[in-house]
């Protein structure tokens, strides 16, 4: 190999071994897309990741209803059937942190996600089988708020 | 000659590479544009692109707050940019104004720290806490009106204190920064000397770091349990007894699987009861709008076994993934409340 294509090579493999530039044990990310419109993206991410869409709890009603006032705000709980049944029969101490969940609100005509790395989860809750559960979480995860981020 | 002898001084050159502008554009738009806005116009974090921050702020000055955040205040440090990245970022954001970045001698600044001490009780207090602990809430997001662009930041804090100079504190005090509440103080009549007795009281907060709720005590246990003595369905009834009880209202009861297994299908021998202090919601999330994750307040009552059991994610153990020291103190008092209900509902 030619030093310039072998340099191009280290290059690439640098880039693609980069960590993920993420700062803190919480994942936040904008998307450009209204709240509607984030909403809807954030629905399809999570179903196209294989993904059952529990329920969306409106904050921010319950909130408006009190006579507080607030931004649209809601939050978002999914999951897989098999894979709750299964950790909650095995681990029942994880069931505080099931279905996962994704808060998601409107800041003016642009919208904001916030949920917790699910490698945090791996702090709290060290057993080794639970490793690559919550790697996988986290992927889907990254790739879920990434396709809603890109969204226009 | 070998190559890695020739690659290692070509990678060292990266940050000047012509790809660096839109590297930083993009490493922007992933770790920074969720809190500062795209275009640096602020939300969460404060409005980098204010024309006052370039000229009042220089290039160091941003890198190493990227570097180390801001502890307790929400701002990370981003330890995983190397920094050829912080770089990158920080020429992004320059390109949002015209003109260079300010510069500053690194020269300390002598000044009278008591004299200082009561300048600043005088006239920042106010806004920046009386020990400089900074404003409260944490950005535009439901926390304050959205025409005031920044809330006073915390100045008794190991990042600012490790990340900004006697000279620029010097500036930044004597010409106020343009767009934010921050006026000038020798428009407001304070003498020159004043100024440099403020920077010292200022630099003498590192002699003195705040207290973190918590510090050198084991971390909480990331899962509150309390055994019931009664059967699942007593149980969940004394538990929304025992929140409405403690100031809070029964928002709904429902299967840790419903809606996601078929109607008909859900275990009923695990339940969630979702419950809300409205109050201390709005509270909350004025306090920091990303607590979301963990709302609404729940508990997940399960039997196993024959064993009914009583559980609620620690909200005390959670808040200390937001680094934001205000959010510390509510959920300390949050479980309190969540212990206190599920005590009662053994009773």
């Amino acid at each position: 190999m030619n030093p310039l294509r072998h340099l191009r090579a280290w290059l690439l493999a640098l880039a693609l071994l980069a960590p993920a530039a993420h700062a803190d044990q919480m994942l936040i990310i904008r998307s450009g897309q209204d709240f509607e419109g984030a909403m809807l993206t954030l629905q399809n991410a999570i179903a196209a990741k294989g993904y059952t869409l529990a329920r969306v709890q409106r904050v921010d009603v319950g909130l408006e209803a009190r006579g507080y006032k607030t931004d649209k705000y809601r939050v978002v709980f999914y999951g897989k059937a098999e894979e709750i049944a299964a950790l909650a029969e095995k681990q029942p101490q994880l069931m505080p942190f099931l279905p996962l969940n994704i808060a998601i609100f409107a800041e003016g005509d642009q919208t904001l996600l916030a949920t917790n790395r699910p490698g945090v989860l791996g702090e709290f809750f060290p057993a080794p089988e639970l490793k690559p559960v919550f790697a996988r979480w986290e992927k889907d995860l990254l790739e879920i708020l990434e396709t809603v981020r890109e969204a226009r | 000659m070998r190559l890695s002898a020739v690659l290692f001084p070509l990678l060292a050159l990266l940050p000047a590479l012509p790809g660096q502008a839109n590297d930083g554009a993009r490493l922007y738009a992933q770790n920074c544009a969720a809190c500062h806005g795209e275009r640096g116009s602020g939300g969460i974090g404060v409005p980098l692109a204010l024309p006052s921050m370039r000229a009042l702020t220089t290039e160091e000055y941003l890198r190493r707050t990227i570097r180390h955040g801001r502890p307790g205040r929400v701002m990370p440090a981003f330890a995983s940019l190397s920094d050829a990245e912080v770089a990158a970022i920080v020429t992004h954001m320059g390109s949002w104004n015209p003109g260079p970045p300010a510069r500053y001698a690194d020269t300390r600044i002598v000044g009278d720290a008591a004299n200082g001490g009561k300048l600043f009780r005088n006239h920042c207090a106010s806004c920046h806490g009386a020990n400089g602990e900074g404003g409260k809430g944490t950005g535009v997001t439901l926390s304050r009106p959205r025409e005031q662009t920044i809330i006073a930041p915390a100045l008794h804090n190991a990042g600012f204190l490790a990340s900004t100079t006697d000279q620029q504190i010097k500036a930044i005090l004597t010409k106020g920064v343009a767009g934010t509440s921050m006026v000038s103080f020798r428009q407001k009549g304070l003498k020159e000397k004043d100024i440099d007795d403020l920077v010292a009281f200022v630099r003498g907060f590192e002699k003195s770091p705040l207290a973190k709720p918590g510090a050198g005590q084991p971390l909480p246990e990331p899962v509150l349990a309390v055994e019931s003595p009664y059967d699942l369905m007593t149980t969940v009834a004394n538990l929304k007894r025992a929140a409405e009880t403690n100031n809070f209202i029964f928002i709904r009861e429902q299967t840790l699987d419903e809606g996601i297994v078929p109607a008909g299908h859900e275990n009923r021998k695990q339940q969630i009861v979702y419950v809300c202090n409205f109050g201390l919601l709005a509270q909350a999330l004025n306090t920091d709008p990303r607590v979301g994750l963990f709302l609404p307040c729940r508990f997940t009552i399960s039997e196993q076994a024959g064993k009914v059991t009583m559980m609620a994610s620690n909200p005390k153990r959670l808040s200390q993934i937001f680094n934001n020291s205000e959010l510390d103190e509510m959920c300390e008092q949050l479980t309190k409340m969540y212990l206190t209900i599920m005590e009662d509902a053994t009773l």
